[in-house]
């Protein structure tokens, strides 16, 4: 048994969020149906998906779910997806906040199908508001939420990143709309739910927020200072580009790094006595702790840190958490088939892990239209005619 | 009043510092009811973590404590000591969830581990929040939120080739987990509705920050042996601008995809020569360097606020990276009256961020300001659990509460 078994949604969503926001709770046992186009498909797509050296990350963010094709400029389609809709608990899309309502089928649409529906929508700056209609890629959205202010060298050297809104946006929305549900659920009243991408983001910076109410302060670029601790930085490994991760809180936690890396005279050095002067000599203290760890692998480093009590851990990228014991032990990665091409697609499980009702992945991501059949058949009760007809005429397309 | 999503819900938190607080706070904005479980004397961390009004430090105004706290009744309870743990027990009875972010073994020492904790009450889910989880090889490792970071692949995509990693900052890593939790915690409770019963609901934050944010480039590393690597302020190999690039007052994401927003840009800004030198996005990337070098010349002489506007009613998708009070002052922000302003009896009135998104009918908000350590001791253990109030003066007098 999975725990959102019986619940149906239908997924507008294309690109990262809203889709990886439907594979969640395809996982979590939910009926996911996703609706695309021919005109229209999810650009991931464009990448070959029955290549398994295409690495398509398409797979990733669509797993579990159901595929089905609705050309929504055609009228007949946006009243096949409208009766669907009557059918299904969930709507979410993710875009931008014209599309939906040029389509006919925004809240207003959908709840005169169906009058209890909770319908999600996501665009970056959610539905009102002089930013409405903003355009952002992945990589820019954060720009909004304050994030980005904050992510740089101390010399100003701004640094990329990608995409850290859409995750957040996707686990956000499945929050709420359980928490819609459960509503739902218990009075009987459906509801809409605008959530702006950038404002679901800007909730994670609040100490920046207090920070600049409090004192007026506007937090720069971080790098990779604490407030409390020292040291607490990406020291470099031996290897190429190699770094471990180190912080020390404690004055506890100081000796014991004091201890493991064997009792350096500069350890005992005046700047570094307490948390307040390794505060105030990072510097100094990064290059000295730099010098020790350059001479040791990074998985030496952690583990001889580990050892002694102190948090350390190796930065590492894909590979290296693919095969990573732990990982492996949490069962973090399952390997999905496409139908008819790619084997053994390395997919991330959902993170969630639960006692009684383990989550897993359900089915691989969809074909173009894999369940049309299913879904206009079986759920609407199309006749095999007229789902060729339909298809013929560029409706179900 | 109208009621809201997640009324009538019982949640009791076990919780320091961020990851738990947060997770709790989303239920608590929604209309849980949450109990805040504090250490008796020092409370949470969070209060001695700041920041402070006027940089003062006072374990009442703690802006971090603040924020993860609103909406949440807050008791006392040291449940290291016997009496404490059976009050605790008492508190688990009546409740839904149970939320907490203790080191796995911790919990088993104090005999709250979930076996123990679903004697007392079959239907509690229990979210356990930690850096590695319940179950692995790592799970007793200690790991702050730059570990997590490191070891969850946040960091190693971020920052210069020729300099240090970055991990994100105002300690993302815990705030992800915190949302996973918040969903799966819902998950098992819609659980419930079909079994009756509750379960343990097991989170790494580590495993959350690899499955959520680098998923997506796991195929194509396996398949491919393709890394993705930092790329310094670029982005997208093979495109420009796709870069963040510093102007007059801050910096500006000059990101697009498609050709003709840079040639719209370069003739909004008068098609200078350096603009139009190299035609294709490839051309331009190659000649990144150079290409950077003219457009932050244009930028440093333009503030944000000017570039964006000669962008957007273009609709050229470059923008602003606002700073925290340019979010604050937004236009965007403030017409959508993101920012919440909240009164609390110590720290006064506060902007706090607000919520994560508007639900039509069940509206998110701060149903009360940050409890005072111990302020809801009364309600809760005379109120809700009978006690007399002689008792609580026994029970403070013995360190319980």
């Amino acid at each position: 048994m999975l725990p959102l078994e019986g619940y149906r949604v239908v997924n507008f969503g294309w690109q990262w969020s809203a889709p990886h926001l439907g594979a969640l709770m395809a996982d979590c046992g939910a009926e996911v149906i996703k609706v695309e186009s021919n005109s229209r498909m999810d650009i991931f797509r464009r990448l070959s998906l029955l290549d398994p050296l295409a690495g398509n990350p398409f797979h990733v963010w669509n797993h579990g779910v159901l595929g089905i094709t609705a050309n929504l400029k055609e009228p007949r389609a946006v009243e096949l997806i409208k009766r669907l809709v009557a059918e299904s608990d969930v709507v979410v899309e993710n875009y931008p906040p014209r599309v939906m309502a040029e389509l006919g089928l925004d809240y207003e649409h959908m709840r005169e199908a169906r009058p209890d529906i909770v319908m999600l929508s996501m665009p970056a700056a959610g539905q009102y508001g002089p930013l409405r209609d903003v355009m952002t890629y992945g990589p820019s959205l954060g720009a909004l939420t304050g994030l980005h202010s904050m992510l740089g060298y101390l010399d100003g050297e701004p640094a990329f990143e990608y995409c850290f809104t859409d995750p957040v946006a996707s686990v956000t929305g499945v929050f709420l709309i359980l928490a819609a549900l459960r509503h739902r659920n218990r009075t009987g009243e459906g509801q809409f739910i605008d959530m702006a991408q950038a404002e679901a983001t800007t909730c994670l910076l609040g100490e920046a927020v207090m920070e600049y109410g409090m004192n007026g302060r506007v937090m720069g670029f971080q790098e990779n200072r604490s407030r409390w601790m020292a040291p607490h930085n990406n020291y470099p490994c031996r290897g190429e580009d190699e770094w471990v991760s180190i912080a020390v809180k404690t004055e506890g936690e100081w000796q014991d790094f004091c201890e493991a890396t064997g009792n350096a005279p500069w350890a005992r050095d005046e700047r570094f006595i307490d948390c307040f002067s390794r505060l105030r000599h990072q510097e100094e203290l990064d290059g000295l702790v730099s010098e020790w760890t350059l001479g040791h692998t990074k998985y030496e480093v952690a583990a001889l840190l580990q050892g002694a009590g102190v948090a350390a851990a190796p930065v590492i990228g894909e590979e290296e958490q693919y095969w990573d014991p732990h990982h492996r032990a949490r069962e973090t990665y399952q390997q999905v088939d496409y139908p008819g091409g790619a084997i053994g697609v390395p997919v991330c499980n959902t993170p969630w892990c639960l006692s009684h009702t383990p989550l897993s992945i359900q089915r691989s991501a969809p074909m173009l239209g894999q369940h049309n059949d299913y879904v206009y058949g079986e759920l609407l009760g199309l006749s095999a005619d007229e789902r060729a007809r339909l298809a013929e005429e560029n409706v179900l397309f | 009043m109208t009621e809201q999503a997640l009324q009538g819900l019982k949640v009791v938190e076990l919780g320091q510092f961020i990851s738990a607080p947060y997770c709790a706070k989303m239920m608590a904005d929604l209309g849980a009811e949450v109990v805040k479980v504090e250490q008796p004397g020092s409370g949470d961390e969070a209060r001695s973590y700041g920041p402070f009004p006027d940089d003062v430090p006072h374990p009442e105004r703690s802006g971090l404590f603040l924020y993860l706290n609103s909406s949440k009744l807050g008791i006392t309870l040291d449940v290291e000591k016997a009496t404490g743990r059976r009050l605790f027990l008492e508190l688990l009875r009546e409740a839904d969830v149970l939320v907490e972010n203790n080191p796995p073994r911790h919990m088993k020492a104090l005999g709250l581990d979930y076996p123990q904790v679903r004697e007392i009450n079959p239907r509690l889910v229990m979210t356990s929040i930690s850096p590695y989880g319940q179950t692995g090889p790592y799970r007793d490792y200690k790991a702050y939120d730059l570990n997590i970071q490191a070891g969850g692949g946040l960091c190693n995509t971020v920052g210069n080739p020729d300099r240090r990693p970055l991990n994100f900052p105002i300690m993302q890593g815990y705030y992800q987990a915190a949302l996973s939790g918040a969903a799966a915690t819902m998950v098992a409770l819609f659980a419930r509705e079909a079994t009756g019963l509750g379960q343990h609901v097991d989170i790494s934050a580590t495993q959350v920050c690899a499955a959520m944010h680098r998923a997506y480039t796991m195929p194509m590393a396996i398949s491919k042996g393709t890394k993705q690597m930092r790329l310094g302020h670029h982005g997208q190999p093979g495109f420009w601008p796709y870069t963040v690039l510093p102007c007059k007052d801050g910096y500006m994401s000059m990101m697009t995809l498609e050709d003709y927003h840079w040639k719209t840009f370069a003739e909004a800004i008068g098609n200078p020569e350096w603009a139009l030198a190299h035609d294709l996005p490839m051309e331009r990337y190659e000649h990144k360097d150079e290409m950077d070098a003219y457009l932050i010349e244009w930028l440093m002489e333009h503030t944000k606020q000017e570039v964006f506007d000669l962008c957007f009613q273009r609709r050229i998708p470059f923008i602003p990276e606002y700073n925290i009070e340019d979010v604050i002052q937004s236009p965007q922000f403030e017409a959508r009256q993101y920012f919440v302003e909240i009164e609390h009896p110590e720290a006064g009135v506060l902007t706090y961020p607000g919520a994560p998104a508007k639900l039509s009918k069940t509206p998110w908000r701060i149903g009360r300001p940050a409890p005072l350590l111990g302020e809801h001791n009364y309600v809760v253990y005379c109120k809700r659990l009978g006690y007399a109030g002689e008792d609580l003066v026994d029970l403070a007098r013995a360190g319980v509460i």
